[in-house]
């Protein structure tokens, strides 16, 4: 830092150039942030493939590998979008929140009280076991909504009505929704003492592409779920809210200046649980989609921390719901292909790179690079 | 005025900092087209310039913040080249700017030390409380060092940046436009410090648009117009403010302001006895009453600090009052949420526009339906009508001459004049009832004052009610059909502002109420009122 004195740096001087980085002061184009995190995910591969390398592996093989195991085929890009769907609603989740400056980072917990409200339906049961699907699916969608709902609802209130740090209350709650869960598959409904509830009647299955394949052949084997309907559906209304009614505005207002939002006279409080109810409200959806789309019981090991990867996914989609559909894809196929190559080791290292390339990458939208002519003195 | 950097008398004084054609591009325009500038031990050296002319562009080049892309700097003879701010400080050069970079919520030595080396570990504040208390003591700059930054007024948060600037040794100061954020008694103080800073030393580039403080306290002016000098390094004795200003705006300027004669009509905001806290919990009013009718700007004067934050607060439900009445049109709004002034035409123009009056990252079209979101033709039910808000943008960007690439544009890209027309032409298109106008010309340049004074007359004419809550006498004067003034939370009297008063008196007047004396103490005073 102490090359005030160009005397100093006379190699510098002699170069003529110097690489300056400043502020950006206008908006890049639209098109330049996509190109940049293209740009940032080539490089991982390549700064992946190096030490793929170094270890003695053929960086080539091991990404066509990944490639071929996460969108090879039919049946493996089905699997993809299966890994993904749960991941779309969660980062929609986490997205809403932050947009308007709240930490939820409680989508984990959010996720399995969806799952337990969509289980108590069938195992309660609230409804007859010979309900028809579509009279089953609605109302377990509603119940993981609502119960995913609840659990945004009370760190929302808490923040609204006593202004508790929801970043604390969110993460505890978690675990509490975790041991929830547990506390019912272990002694409610626990299928002759396993840690289990007894699988759910097929009409209460969210449809799946290779239900179908008696009559599309093509389906056959396709585990892809109605859940990747809701999930894009989600994103779909997540961005209308945002962007186009007039509840969006607000949070977009309070999101980014809450003290202008309070002169404009919005209502902060009132906003802040709606929103928490709105962000758990889509966890709680994540949460009913895989337990009635994949699972099909419930159970203890429903999520691989879907509710903090998504968290990750929303920041780097720059909370833009669309970005969080290719995103979580993205994700989705490194989840699924890294238990191909290796149970863990080379797919995280490789998940790390990309996340931190892509994170870096951020400091080109708000810096531009200059090569500068160094002035000769006159 | 022919004269150039070579002065005669330059050889009496040494040469601190020398900067010899610096080029700065922004987009789309050069800030600073081969500028040359330099300045002298122990002299105070004004940059005038209208906003936009590039002064505080040259200013960031001087202080590391920006790199020039052609040019040389001399820090003492010796060629430096800065790539941060710290390179600059550690050299002598520090820069106090507009907008004062504190961190709220800790004390003012944790301010100033912030970002130094030493206290290594542990911090020993009160040890340092202690020195930065006497060296603020020794330049005339009175400080609390454990008060919080957030606690303090804008001129003493001014006063911590230059004790921050001081602690770190810089021996030339740099102070962006200080006293736009300053009361007449303040500046005075401030332009103490700087002399007693000069008396020890020490040099002082000092930002201005304000011909008068530049004649005042400057030794020489280098006046900069659309990135070019236009004047070298004056000495100020030698030359007239006529003078200076055609340097500065390259044609005359009009100091007058066409105020037509009206009767007001009925009160529309009446403030009854009005008590309230301020953000410490002590008492901020003790006893507001004033009142405001319609088709007349009325004017309050006071130094900075004196309750008119608090006051335009509790006008505008934004903080509660503990004691008394605002009635609007009759109806009392005190101690409501903020959306009924709103929905019953109360305007309001912060005092702050980044911090409370925009949205800065949200578009020019988002920042200007603030208040209007709520109904059509904006809202269309739950949805916003999204061409209807774009439209209404457009509208208002063509009526308020925003200068913007397009209403989609995020507004912390925005100029401050800019800005400040954003929000007022949001306040004004919702036909306020009511308008309360805080210091709504601050750090604007002479062209942008004059639309807002412009934009405020209209609005009188059109029957609104303004509060006009200023620091300036001279805009109150040449706005306000009456004055009230106010100090240490209580009003000490009303001026009415007549053509057959003269200025001079008034302006006394004035200055008696806003250093604490009431009217009725004032001698001669009942002819006035």
């Amino acid at each position: 830092m102490s090359e005030i004195a160009s005397e100093s740096s006379p190699k510098k001087r002699r170069l003529g150039f110097k690489i300056q980085l400043e502020p950006r002061l206008s908006e890049p184009p639209r098109w330049y942030p996509f190109v940049i995190s293209l740009g940032a995910i080539i490089i991982a591969l390549i700064i992946g493939g190096i030490i793929l390398a170094a270890v003695g592996g053929d960086p080539f093989r091991t990404y066509a590998h990944i490639g071929r195991a996460a969108f090879g085929s039919a049946g493996v890009f089905s699997d993809t979008i299966v890994k993904a769907t749960p991941l779309i609603l969660v980062s929609l989740a986490a997205s809403v929140a932050f947009r308007m400056g709240l930490w939820n980072i409680g989508a984990e917990g959010q996720f399995f009280l969806g799952a337990f409200g969509a289980s108590a339906v069938v195992l309660t049961p609230l409804l007859p076991v010979d309900t028809p699907r579509w009279i089953f699916i609605p109302v377990m969608m509603l119940a993981g909504i609502l119960a995913g709902a609840l659990w945004g609802f009370i760190p929302g209130l808490l923040k609204a009505r006593y202004n508790v740090n929801e970043i604390i209350t969110t993460l505890m709650m978690n675990y509490i929704a975790v041991s929830w869960n547990n506390f019912f598959i272990f002694a409610v409904w626990s299928e002759r003492g396993f840690q289990m509830s007894p699988v759910f009647p097929k009409n209460a299955w969210l449809p799946r592409l290779t239900d179908y394949a008696a009559s599309i052949p093509l389906f056959r084997g396709l585990t892809t779920h109605f859940g990747l309907i809701l999930a894009l559906g989600a994103a779909v209304v997540v961005w209308f809210v945002t962007y186009r009614s007039r509840w969006g505005y607000e949070i977009r207002l309070i999101g980014d200046n809450p003290r202008a939002a309070k002169y404009a006279g919005l209502n902060i409080k009132r906003n802040i649980i709606l929103v928490m109810m709105f962000s758990g409200a889509l966890a709680g959806l994540a949460g009913m989609s895989e337990i009635t789309g994949v699972v099909h019981r419930l159970q203890g090991a429903i999520s691989p921390g879907y509710g903090f990867t998504g968290i990750i996914i929303a920041w780097l989609a720059k909370l833009n719901p669309f970005a969080i559909v290719l995103v979580s894809v993205l994700f989705g196929a490194l989840i699924l292909a890294g238990r191909e190559i290796q149970p863990s080791g080379i797919p995280k290292m490789i998940q790390g790179i990309i996340l931190v390339s892509l994170i870096a990458s951020d400091f080109l939208l708000r810096y531009r690079v200059r090569l500068v002519r160094t002035a000769e003195e006159a | 005025m022919t004269q150039t950097e070579h002065h005669p008398e330059a050889k009496d004084h040494e040469i601190v900092v020398e900067m010899r054609g610096i080029v700065k591009r922004f987009p789309g325009v050069v800030a600073n087209d081969h500028v040359d500038f330099n300045l002298r031990r122990g002299e105070i050296h004004a940059l005038l310039g209208e906003n936009g002319a590039g002064k505080s562009t040259l200013m960031n080049v001087l202080a590391g913040l920006y790199q020039q892309e052609a040019g040389t700097i001399r820090v003492n003879s010796r060629l430096v080249e800065f790539s941060s701010p710290k390179d600059a400080i550690d050299a002598g050069i520090g820069m106090v700017h507009q907008h004062f970079m504190l961190v709220p919520s800790q004390t003012v030595t944790e301010n100033i030390l912030l970002g130094l080396d030493k206290p290594r570990f542990r911090l020993l504040l009160n040890q340092y409380d202690k020195v930065i208390a006497e060296l603020g003591e020794r330049f005339g700059l009175q400080i609390d060092p454990r008060a919080k930054v957030w606690q303090l007024s804008v001129g003493e948060q001014q006063r911590v940046e230059i004790i921050k600037m001081l602690y770190r040794g810089a021996q030339v100061l740099i102070m962006d436009e200080p006293t736009a954020v300053l009361a007449p008694q303040e500046i005075e103080g401030l332009f103490n410090t700087l002399r007693s800073m000069t008396a020890e030393g020490k040099s002082i580039i000092f930002i201005s648009h304000k011909l008068q403080e530049v004649m005042e306290i400057s030794d020489r002016v280098t006046v900069l117009r659309k990135g070019k000098v236009t004047a070298a390094g004056l000495l100020t004795k030698e030359i007239t403010r006529q003078e200076l200003a055609h340097q500065m705006v390259g044609r005359e300027v009009i100091f007058h302001l066409d105020k037509q004669d009206k009767q007001p009509g009925e009160v529309v905001l009446a403030v009854e006895n009005l008590h309230a806290e301020n953000d410490k919990g002590l008492p901020a009013l003790r006893g507001v009453s004033l009142n405001v009718r319609a088709g007349e700007i009325v004017g309050l004067a006071g130094v900075a600090g004196n309750g008119q934050r608090e006051l335009a607060q509790v006008l505008t439900g934004l903080r509660d009052c503990t004691q008394g009445k605002v009635l609007l049109k009759g109806e009392s709004i005190n101690n409501r949420p903020a959306r009924l002034g709103i929905r019953m035409g109360l305007a309001h123009i912060p005092e702050d526009r980044t911090h409370v009056g925009s949205a800065p990252n949200l578009s020019v079209t988002d920042n200007v339906i603030m208040k209007k979101y709520r109904k059509p033709p904006i809202a269309r039910g739950w949805m916003l009508d999204i061409p209807a808000a774009t439209q209404f943008a457009e509208e208002l960007k063509q009526a308020y001459d925003i200068i913007v690439p397009s209403v989609e544009t995020p507004v912390r890209l925005l100029s401050g004049g800019n800005l400040q027309r954003v929000i007022l032409a949001r306040e004004i298109s919702s036909e306020p009832v009511v308008m309360i106008a805080m210091q709504p010309t601050r750090g604007l340049d002479v062209g942008a004052i004059e639309g807002v004074h412009r934009l405020l007359l209209a609005q009188r004419q059109a029957d609104s009610a303004i509060l006009l809550v200023s620091e300036e006498l001279e805009e109150l004067l040449s706005l306000s059909d009456r004055i009230y003034v106010i100090y240490e939370g209580r009003i000490m009297g009303e001026v009415k502002v007549t053509s057959e008063k003269s200025e001079d008196k008034i302006i006394e007047m004035l200055g008696l109420m806003m250093t604490g004396t009431p009217l009725e103490q004032i001698d001669g005073a009942a002819n006035h009122v």
